[in-house]
């Protein structure tokens, strides 16, 4: 079925279309742009090597079944109207000016690969990290082995993580884990082996508010609660009032807040007794706490301990606000990890970007005061959101995207040569890019490697050594 | 029609070769004890893993892939209505051991399953009609805790990877849930993560 453009001198006018990110948000908006539109051509620019964006980068080593939607995500970029082009830094390489020449529309989706800064005294001591760049070490993405000069100083009892999200379980649970559950992932060499000289027998996952506002998840907080060899230690006195506000919670909150009182208050019965007597690691939240410097040894550099204002709430439920007393707490602490959220950047100057929310203006997806220019994932609704989330809001942005093509509200009579003109672009420029059957073969060496250690796979860890792969 | 091939195309990827020892926890075959295999004898994974070529932790390979049989027998037809995100109903025809997933994939019904059915995500969230519901089994621990992060969670939600179909859930309808757009319009409050 031929489509009508302009009407007038063409016959038929294939859109073509570039996504920017090859993560969840691309794929899926990709993913139902071709279900929806039977001609659009769909070309996905990533700036790694290696596509799917936090699924590989962020998910944690020990959720594999996460990643399944890998496989979804492989059908679409093998799609015949789908292309992918990894090694493409969009913004350095080719601007988003010279993509919106070619393609009749460009979808931003290259989420948030910065993180919120905690602003105390302290934060650039040895042994402060963001949650981000831990996440990102023990994910082997290429730019956090720049952020270690060694591997992140282990050699402390006690970390302290600011946050109370699923990031921030994820980060204690990978530190506390038994070494034999975690050897069995694809969490990289390095990071294993560091673990295993790990020092660190105690976690503390900090939040300013209080029990039935900790943002994390029930699935993830059952997990720490099940890990072998670990016990919980919580503070009675945080959990005053909460049993009370039980009854009012809508259900998700409602459930998740009973494990976490069962798992603070609950006399543990013999056998559960017997476990915690041999557990040799603890973990547990700390509530109305929130930083206000990080402490240095005697010489200045390395972290020694957190020092915390304690705060108390004003309001309840999801709205309560955490307030100063003006009363601190200081813990001793080796290690420091902020998991207090992801921050986008902006790509282009010609690109509208929110520098307060750290998102990209747009409804619906249609980026503000710009035609033809899109926006899906966390760039477009701000960094929170499992896969789930992300996929409705590709989904969405996409319906807009068909929508302006068949209202044509998007001009669709001019022929855009898509990835020709940007291929050549980019070879005048020495950039090659990598192909999806390029990354198969990354794809095949790193199972073939994990296989000799019995993991799913050893990620390689250099952009280069991925692109020496792809040109096998 | 592309999106039918595509579905289908999309079931023949999620059959592929496992190295991997199938994890049963997650299967509603395990906890019926309606699944004939025994992962743990030797000789049955590798039958299983050659016939079945399934990816780990999937579930509905016993009876869904097999395709539409060709001999019906009638007492193990079980008729399923979908109600898609736009409201039309598109009646099914499955038998006893289909997946609800993966039937609707079968049938080009637009049910995601990021996770292909291992309890890591809810996109397959259905609603299950009043008269049917009281009919399934009671969710898993697991499932409830995936259902807990579905937008437009009702009483009656479940996730669809999760339902086998039995004799009695002949009739049974189940809706796909309506997607909001702009969600933050309508109160919406953004996801943990």
């Amino acid at each position: 079925m031929s489509r009508l453009c302009g009407g007038v001198r063409f016959s038929s006018c294939t859109p073509k279309v570039c996504i920017v990110g090859s993560g969840p948000a691309g794929f899926y908006t990709a993913q139902h742009l071709l279900k929806t539109h039977q001609n659009v051509h769909v070309d996905i620019y990533e700036r790694l090597p290696v596509p799917f964006g936090l699924v590989r980068f962020g998910v944690a080593p020990d959720h594999p079944e996460v990643k399944n939607v890998i496989n979804t995500f492989t059908q679409t970029a093998k799609h015949s109207r789908c292309r992918f082009y990894g090694n493409v830094n969009v913004g350095k390489d080719v601007s988003v000016g010279e993509l919106k020449q070619a393609y009749h529309a460009v979808v931003l989706s290259y989420g948030a690969e910065g993180n919120r800064s905690m602003g105390v005294p302290g934060e650039g001591l040895a042994g402060v990290y963001s949650a981000k760049d831990f996440v990102g070490w023990y994910n082997g993405h290429p730019s956090c082995r720049e952020v270690f000069t060694l591997n992140p100083d282990l050699n402390c009892e006690t970390a302290v993580i600011l946050g109370q999200g699923n990031v921030a379980l994820d980060v204690a649970r990978v530190l506390l884990s038994p070494i034999d559950i975690l050897k069995k992932t694809d969490i990289t060499q390095p990071a294993l082996e560091a673990l295993v000289r790990s020092q660190i027998r105690r976690v503390l996952i900090v939040g300013r508010r209080g029990p039935v506002q900790v943002a994390c998840t029930i699935k993830e907080l059952r997990e720490m609660v099940n890990l072998p060899g670990t016990k919980s230690e919580m503070v009675e006195a945080d959990f005053d009032g909460v049993t009370e506000a039980l009854k009012d919670l809508p259900r998700p909150r409602k459930r998740l807040t009973e494990l976490l009182l069962k798992t603070a208050l609950d006399t543990p019965g013999d056998k559960e007794q017997q476990r915690r007597h041999q557990a040799s690691r603890t973990w547990g939240f700390r509530f109305f706490r929130s930083p206000s410097e990080v402490l240095a040894d005697a010489d200045g550099n390395k972290t020694v301990g957190i020092r915390l204002a304690v705060t108390r709430l004003e309001g309840s439920g999801e709205g309560a606000r955490a307030v100063l007393t003006g009363e601190v707490e200081d813990v001793t602490c080796g290690l420091v990890i902020s998991s207090i959220g992801y921050k986008s950047h902006p790509i282009d100057p010609s690109v509208p970007f929110d520098t307060r929310r750290a998102v990209i203006p747009n409804t619906m997806g249609r980026v503000k005061q710009a035609t033809g220019l899109y926006c899906s994932g966390w760039l477009k609704t701000g960094p929170t959101g499992v896969i789930a989330t992300t996929m409705n809001n590709s989904f969405d942005t996409a319906r807009s995207l068909v929508e302006d093509m068949e209202s044509e509200a998007l001009d669709l009579s001019s022929v855009k040569t898509g990835s020709e003109v940007i291929s050549a672009l980019l070879e005048e420029r020495g950039v090659k890019s990598v192909s999806f059957s390029d990354w198969e073969k990354i794809d095949s060496v790193e199972m073939s490697r994990g296989e000799a250690s019995g993991k799913p796979r050893e990620k390689i860890l250099t952009v280069e050594e991925m692109i020496q792969v792809a040109r096998t | 029609m592309a999106a039918a091939a595509a579905v289908r195309s999309s079931m023949g990827l999620t059959l592929r070769l496992s190295r991997a020892i199938p994890d049963c926890s997650s299967c509603p075959l395990n906890r019926l004890k309606s699944c004939g295999v025994n992962p743990q004898s030797r000789g049955s994974f590798e039958s299983f893993r050659t016939m079945n070529r399934h990816l780990q932790t999937s579930i509905g390979l016993c009876h869904s892939e097999e395709g539409s049989s060709n001999a019906e027998d009638p007492e193990d037809v079980v008729n399923v209505v979908y109600i898609d995100r736009s409201g039309q109903r598109i009646p099914v025809k499955a038998k006893v051991g289909d997946n609800v997933l993966y039937l609707a994939h079968k049938h080009g019904i637009d049910l995601e399953g990021a996770c292909e059915a291992s309890l890591a995500c809810s996109t397959c969230h259905v609603y299950v009609n009043a008269e049917h519901f009281d009919k399934l089994p009671d969710p898993a621990e697991r499932e409830d805790d995936m259902l807990d992060m579905a937008p437009m969670l009702q009483e009656n939600s479940r996730l669809g990877c999760q339902i086998i179909l039995t004799p009695e859930l002949d009739g049974i309808e189940l809706t796909l849930p309506k997607i909001t757009r702009n969600f933050y319009v309508d109160g919406h409050v953004p996801k943990p993560h």
